[in-house]
């Protein structure tokens, strides 16, 4: 079959692979049908994420036709149509049975590898480095998905690819991004980041009541789908000195109530504080670098909420913890717990609340998946979100 | 001497957890070091793999087989492996299930034997344990060992030789249809 493989920094390749088989009698073998390359996939293109490996296949949002199951997945039949969570979770131990998929105890066959630098680790996931199960991903003709008994959601209602695709991902990541905001009426949000995650953030804050949404970004086209498709009010970060102060000033010298940082440890902005963080990240002396995260921490307003949901993968440095401990901040975090919120969200979408193909600017077919990843990495012809067309 | 120590919260029953480690004859589904266990009474017999495609063998006894609480066994005096294993197991708070403290030692003999024991569970047996440990858990919560493209035999040995996270397949024409005797997913729950 034909697989996007990870060959290098900066590379990937259309190749050649075996196709998957049955390793487990939980699994089932989909046949995709739509797939897309998600900010996340940027991390791993640039070399950002350890325990990558050449050959790897990539992918974790997809969807697609079963065409097999093992003996245990009683709720599949080869025909049926599903959208995948990104996350893999078994569903029987004790994180999944509370409600917290993407911590699941039993998916990660690499567990090891993370306990080793994490302490404990996550679940396992598609497409996603070694660390995190070393599974073939979805950007591909077939995929292999564990426990398909528990994650993969049945479409029946005969919506279209682009409408439910992100449920595999995007969609409830910025979903659970707004709601670990706690947000009570007359909030304002502030939401760094408005790629994909950050507008469906910044869509589902409305959606939970937020009285005003303030999308910070530095391109002009991603600012104006933050304003004109998902309301918010916009903050282009390269036109101000200082981002909190402008944020104090927008919101009556309070600071906004929650803030969400939809951008991870790739992060920009200007001045020494970006050529800082740049030059130990590439020394390794850092891995991520925490720009959005901390100036979420400076500008919130006293016992507000900070909500992390863009990627992180190890240290970060200078971080501003008196501000959190002095200003009674909540951290809230995490992969999102795809499994949670894929049934409601739907519901979302069929009653029209959130249109998730607002996001979508480019369709290719997979085989053009080198050019598809350049072009969302360079941000060129005003890329935001590109869906792989499979079959 | 091998000495090794860790524990695992398992989300089952303790009278489950106990009768599965009792029948010594599972721990070869989630210790990736044994071959098998053949049991016959309170004795056993046991053989483990070791690295070049040795094996070594030796026979043992239960000592201790408190029901829910402890079990543990050791080698017989005349064996060329001096083995000894021992299980705590306890109601872990809460909803939490059951907690179980495993305990193993190996001591390995003189000699060309010594040498294939002190192998047995690798170059660090420490992560070997947790490892099955781990497995263990898969086994008793998801009914199998969790397998990967980058880790096809599950959790251990492999995660420090990864392959690459793309399916193996031996055949690349077509869709492999796998049967019922198709060995690579012969697992049961337990």
């Amino acid at each position: 079959m034909k697989a996007v493989c990870w060959t290098g920094t900066r590379s990937v390749e259309v190749q050649d692979v075996p196709d998957p088989s049955l390793m487990n009698q939980r699994d089932a073998i989909v046949r995709v049908t739509s797939t897309a390359i998600c900010g996340s996939d940027l991390h791993l293109y640039n070399g950002f994420m350890p325990t990558m490996m050449k050959g790897d296949v990539l992918g974790h949002e997809f969807m697609g036709e079963v065409i097999e199951v093992g003996r245990e997945v009683a709720n599949l039949k080869p025909g049926d149509r599903v959208v995948v969570p990104f996350t893999i979770a078994c569903g029987d131990c004790w994180h999944c049975q509370h409600d917290l998929w993407s911590l699941c105890e039993n998916s990660n066959p690499n567990a090891a590898l993370s306990e080793k630098t994490m302490g404990h680790a996550a679940s396992g996931a598609f497409g996603y480095s070694h660390i995190t199960g070393g599974f073939a991903g979805g950007q591909a003709e077939y995929v292999r998905v564990p426990f398909a008994d528990v994650g993969p959601f049945k479409i029946t209602n005969g919506m279209s690819d682009e409408q439910v695709l992100f449920l595999s991902d995007i969609l409830p990541t910025g979903y659970m991004a707004a709601e670990m905001c706690d947000i009570t009426p007359g909030d304002t949000v502030a939401v760094w980041g408005c790629g994909p995650v950050g507008l469906f953030a910044i869509k589902s804050a409305y959606l939970l009541g937020a009285h005003r949404v303030i999308a910070i970004d530095r391109f002009d086209y991603r600012l104006r789908m933050a304003n004109e498709r998902c309301g918010a009010v916009t903050l282009n970060y390269e036109e101000v000195d200082s981002v909190s102060d402008a944020l104090t000033e927008m919101t009556g010298g309070r600071g906004p109530d929650a803030c969400i940082d939809a951008v991870g440890m790739e992060a920009h902005t200007h001045g020494f504080e970006y050529f800082y963080d740049r030059a130990k990240q590439a020394v390794k002396l850092e891995s991520d670098r925490p720009i959005a995260l901390r100036q979420a921490v400076l500008s919130c307003r006293n016992g507000g909420v900070v909500s992390v949901v863009g990627v992180y993968s190890g240290l970060i440095d200078k971080f501003p913890m008196g501000t959190v401990m002095n200003r009674g901040l909540t951290i809230r975090s995490g992969q999102c717990h795809v499994h949670r919120y894929m049934g409601p969200l739907l519901q979302r979408i069929q009653a029209g609340d959130i249109d998730p193909r607002m996001v979508i600017t480019h369709r290719m077919p997979l085989a053009q998946a080198p050019e598809a990843y350049e072009k969302f990495l360079k941000k060129e012809d005003n890329c935001e979100k590109v869906v792989l067309t499979v079959s | 001497m091998i000495r090794v120590v860790h524990s695992v919260t398992i989300l089952c029953p303790i009278d489950e957890v106990f009768a599965f480690w009792h029948d010594l004859e599972n721990l070869p589904r989630f210790m990736q070091h044994l071959e098998f266990v053949e049991t016959n009474g309170r004795s056993s017999h046991w053989v483990a793999r070791a690295p070049a495609g040795q094996t070594v063998e030796w026979d043992a006894e239960i000592i201790t087989d408190e029901p829910n609480r402890t079990l543990s066994w050791r080698s017989l005096d005349d064996a060329s492996v001096r083995h000894a294993g021992s299980v705590q197991f306890r109601e872990a708070p809460g909803d939490r299930g059951t907690e179980v403290r495993v305990e193993l030692s190996y001591d390995a003999p003189a000699g060309a034997v010594g040498v294939t024991v002190a192998k047995l569970l690798g170059e660090e047996p420490d992560s070997q344990v947790r490892d099955d440990l781990r497995r263990f858990k898969q086994v008793m919560e998801t009914g199998e060992v969790v397998k990967s493209d980058g880790s096809p035999e599950g959790a251990g040995r492999g995660a420090l030789e990864q392959r690459a996270a793309q399916p193996a397949g031996e055949e690349k024409q077509g869709r492999r249809k796998p049967g019922p005797s198709d060995e690579s997913t012969r697992e049961v729950r337990p």
